[in-house]
């Protein structure tokens, strides 16, 4: 193939006076917040803003300025523990870039925008609104929301747009994220939970860890394999890198990043041939075990050795060590959800599952490790293109009728599902989708292929963004309204066990900043459509969650906010009623899916999973491997991922001083003997290429990667974004990006990029 | 009420994941807000992901005291060495010199040595130390003997340390792999022990082609 030229990647405007006035800018703790004879006026109880695990913490608060955190050593996840973005959360609040008004795009401003009163601007908001959905129709106005918002909040966003706007284009960035995973569990489980609390990971014999970098991205999660460890367990890490958790594991088994599908089928393979099989549990529980035999019966070791790049010799340990367990637990992450093929690499691993019979039992589990804050709460009740409360699904008659008849509306009057959130971005840009509100979600930092979204952003007719800063999507919008930070409202999330928590108010909003769900009604209102968006608080809104999501798979009816303070959170599914005969969940909720005689609302009996049947699904995994492979002018491959001192976009942890000097800026991983081919040295201006963009970092030269893989992490903007490379290739099944491989070229820069001197490290 | 005498600090660094949360908490702790008095390293970036957070050590017999011409670093009863006291400290620099494991730093901005002092606003009240309360890989450990033992029985405990010709006993505790030889860490001498990660890695991704 002819090689085509790489586009050259249009410089966004630096935007120096935005950033001077909106920063990104560190801040560190001084003043009342170094003050060591300052006594804080209140201490509460509440949780972290970040990762999916949620751990618990107190914060300190004096003269609505919090100056602190402190252990909270009886919450059961963490007790105590927290990770530094944990630790130093609360630079985040009272911040310098912390947005006190509205604003609105003004050309004459140097920064680009200007002040607006709060009113005035959902006024522009709600007659922006209007006019569009009048002009285009109502899908012409789309919503991206996030997956770290509390669920009371993605439950009103969910609502607001198909009962008040009734546009289907209403999506969220665990499109980027649990979508694979949650794909995956409904085929095989018919449910999209974690199908264990982490309680059951100390003991079991084996851990294996697909795709998780666990001590930088989920660092609570540490201490449980450690423990495990410590009791006798032998730890299996499959990973292009060795990240700290693989560092001491028993079996490192280094994929080749995509292969992930050929590694489960070739595993599977061994355990059928060795007979490492729970015949029993797989008769009387399971369904589709042959078809799936018959397509993992061409993957020997020596075929899976040659596709997965790991040795024959690993592959056959990793399986003797897997298929003779009598206990297992097994984790995955991104790594093997964020591919084209996430879905099927999903499926791969429950099938090994499914195949041992560990499941359902003590010290037998499995588990996605959710990224967001709300990653799993926020992907359960309706902010997802196709789905409504409970889990329950935009397409189907009877659960479309439910919810209407809970929100008073005619069930005709629901949009069908819509798009995607990329496919969002893809309407904008050609012009069939002419307005968005976006919330918790800043795409062109996150999104692959971000010029791509630059450009279709700058293609709206209107855009209005609710944040705390100004992110790097938010200098595209039309209006900027001032939302909440996490400590600013109370609600509930659901952290990565399935465990429903609370997150305690700790300070007031500043300025004229509102509360999300305050906001989001407020624009309704303007529009003179809120009816059922009236809520007076955000347990308004979480009492009639219960209600709609009562008598489906994510049932939370009979979880009340005292039931979940009074036990360290409450397991979903909690029905606040069963049938005759069948026991109501303890206090605690249900902590282990699929136990031996439970009941649910699909199977109403008939077995532990949730289909009619009751039996978990094989589901057949064709190895398809990366859509965009090496070539000779593309010859290495791209992986992204995280650092332990950053999360997500950035928006937050890049204001953040320690964090930022922790890992300042983005560097390109390489492997010394690559780095050696290429005559790059540990600091070198690097130059990575991809078909999509150009990206020049310094080298971070380590032995802890395939030397046919570099690795950059994704949190930085513009110029420093992974995501100019990475390719906007989606799974089929689930929408997911495939972030974890691409094809890029890699060699020293002429010199340093043009960002080097003029943006600080966070910029 | 001194620190509960059946309670230990551990640190056990095949567990650290770099993450640096003790370095951040340490700023949190009430007596100098912050600072940190941790110190945390990677042993060789380019080799290995291996870290090591650095605490001070507690010495029975403390270097960094015992060549204060000041007088000012006290040892509590309890075991504990303390931060310089400010009306005796000099800022001379001999204990941040002196100390076999690096640990005390001179503020130059109040001329005073400061090092950690095992929280000792937290311990004495029973509670752990910030750093560990909040390591998420209990790294840094504080608890009984008992619960180490049967939590991690990969382990022994460890304290004695060899310089050179210097011998040191120390309050706070090193879990090393059960398999270890030696009763007693020779510091010293691992110093000039080539790299043992490089070869494990090299092994690892040896069968991997390409560049």
């Amino acid at each position: 193939m002819a090689d085509p030229s790489p586009p050259t990647t249009p410089t966004p405007p630096l935007g120096l006076h935005t950033i001077a006035e909106f920063g990104p800018h560190r801040a560190y703790s001084e003043g009342v917040r170094v003050d060591t004879g300052v006594e804080p006026d209140r201490v509460v109880n509440t949780h972290c803003c970040f990762c999916g695990q949620q751990c618990g913490m107190k914060l300190e608060v004096k003269d609505e300025t919090i100056i602190g955190v402190k252990p909270w050593y009886e919450f059961p996840f963490n007790r105590g523990m927290m990770c530094p973005k944990g630790v130093t959360r609360y630079l985040q609040q009272a911040h310098p870039d912390r947005l006190l008004h509205a604003y609105e795009r003004a050309s004459d401003s140097p920064s680009g925008f200007r002040e607006l009163g709060y009113g005035a601007a959902i006024a522009r908001v709600a007659e922006a609104i209007d006019r569009i959905q009048r002009d285009h129709g109502r899908d012409a106005f789309a919503i991206l929301s996030g997956a770290s918002l509390s669920t009371e909040k993605t439950y009103l966003i969910g609502k607001f747009a198909h009962m008040c706007l009734r546009t289907a284009n209403i999506d969220y960035n665990g499109r980027l994220c649990m979508v694979s995973a949650g794909a995956g569990n409904k085929k095989a489980f018919g449910i999209d939970r974690a199908a264990n609390s982490w309680a059951d990971i100390i003991g079991t014999e084996v851990v294996w860890i697909s795709g998780a970098n666990i001590a930088e991205c989920a660092p609570i999660t540490t201490n449980y394999v450690w423990q495990a460890r410590e009791q006798g367990a032998k730890v299996i890490v499959v990973d292009p890198r060795i990240t700290p958790i693989a560092r001491t594991c028993d079996l490192f088994l280094p994929i080749k990043p995509g292969r992930d599908t050929a590694l489960f089928n070739g595993i599977l393979h061994l355990m059928i041939e060795n007979d490492w099989l729970d015949h029993e549990f797989i008769e009387e529980n399971t369904v589709g075990f042959e078809a799936v035999a018959a397509e993992v019966h061409p993957w020997t070791p020596r075929r899976t050795a040659e596709v997965t790049g790991i040795s024959e010799k690993l592959v056959r340990e990793a399986a003797e060590v897997w298929g003779q367990a009598k206990t297992s637990f097994l984790m995955h992450a991104r790594g093997i959800e964020h591919h084209s093929s996430g879905v099927q690499n999903v499926m791969g691993s429950i099938n090994i599952v499914l195949a041992s019979g560990r499941i359902g039992r003590p010290l037998c589990g499995y588990a996605t490790i959710t990224g967001q804050a709300n990653g799993q709460g926020g992907r359960e009740h309706g902010q997802k293109c196709d789905q409504l409360p409970g889990g329950r699904d935009l397409d189907n008659p009877e659960h479309r009728a439910y919810v209407a008849g809970v929100w008073g509306m005619d069930p005709a009057d629901l949009p069908m599902p819509g798009a995607i959130a990329y496919e969002i971005i893809r309407k904008a840009e050609r012009g069939e989708i002419k307005g968005l509100l976006s919330i918790c979600f800043n795409p062109v930092v996150s999104l692959p292929d971000n010029n791509f979204v630059r450009r279709a952003l700058e293609k709206l007719d209107f855009y209005v963004a609710i944040d705390f800063f100004l992110n790097e999507t938010a200098r595209y919008a039309d209006v900027v309204l001032p939302g909440s930070l996490q400590e600013e409202d109370e609600g509930t999330v659901t952290q990565l066990e399935g465990r429903i928590i609370k997150i305690n108010q700790v300070v007031d909003c500043p300025g004229e900043a509102k509360q999300d769900w305050r906001i989001i009604q407020d624009i309704a209102k303007a529009l003179g459509r809120e009816a059922g968006l009236v809520f007076e608080s955000s347990r308004g809104i979480f009492e009639e969650l219960r209600i709609a999501s009562k008598g489906w798979i994510n049932d939370y009816s009979g979880v009340s906010w005292e039931r979940v303070e009074e036990n360290y959170g409450v397991f979903w599914p909690c029905p606040a009623e069963t049938p005759p005969g069948v026991p109501l969940p303890p206090p605690e909720g249900t902590r282990r899916l699929f136990e031996p005689g439970s009941w649910n609302p699909i199977a109403k009996g008939a077995g532990p999973f949730y289909f009619e049947d009751g039996r978990a699904r094989f589901n057949v995994t064709a190895y398809q491997g990366p859509a965009e492979d090496v070539d000779e002018d593309y010859p290495l491959i791209l992986t992204t991922g995280r650092v332990v001192s950053q999360f997500l976009s950035g928006t937050q942890t890049r204001r953040i001083g320690p964090l930022v000097d922790h890992y300042p800026e983005p560097r390109i991983e390489l492997h010394p003997r690559l780095a050696g081919k290429l005559g790059i040295e540990d600091g070198d201006w690097t130059l990575a290429e991809s078909r999509r963009g150009n990206c020049t970092l310094r080298a971070l030269v380590v032995r802890s990667i395939r030397p046919d893989t570099v690795f950059v992490p994704y949190h930085w903007p513009g110029r420093k974004s992974a995501n100019q490379l990475t390719n906007a290739a989606l799974d089929p099944i689930s929408g997911i990006p495939e972030y974890k491989v691409c094809a890029v070229r890699v060699r020293k820069a002429d010199g340093p990029p043009e960002y080097a001197g003029v943006l600080q490290s966070q910029q | 009420m001194p620190v509960p005498d059946d309670m230990v600090f551990y640190v056990d660094p095949a567990r650290c994941i770099g993450c640096q949360s003790c370095v951040q908490a340490c700023m949190e702790c009430d007596t100098h807000k912050g600072q940190s008095m941790i110190q945390l390293d990677f042993i060789d970036k380019a080799n290995s992901p291996q870290t090591v957070p650095m605490v001070c050590m507690h010495c029975e017999s403390p270097t960094c005291a015992e060549v204060c011409p000041a007088d000012a670093i006290k040892r509590t009863e309890d075991g504990v060495v303390q931060t310089a006291r400010k009306p005796r400290c000099i800022a001379c620099n001999n204990c941040v010199i002196a100390c076999p494991f690096g640990v005390p730093k001179m503020n130059t901005d109040r001329g005073l040595m400061m090092k950690c002092d095992m929280c000792y606003d937290r311990t004495y009240v029973g509670l752990k130390p910030m750093c560990a309360s909040v390591c998420p890989s209990q790294a840094l450990a504080f608890g009984t003997r008992e619960e180490m033992a049967r939590t991690r029985p990969g382990s022994i405990p460890t304290n004695t340390f060899r310089f050179g010709e210097q011998l040191i006993k120390t309050k706070v505790v090193v879990m090393v792999p059960k398999d270890a030889r030696e009763p007693i860490v020779d510091v010293t001498a691992s110093l000039f022990e080539p790299t043992y990660g490089n070869e494990l890695m090299d092994d690892v991704f040896a069968e991997v082609e390409g560049p």
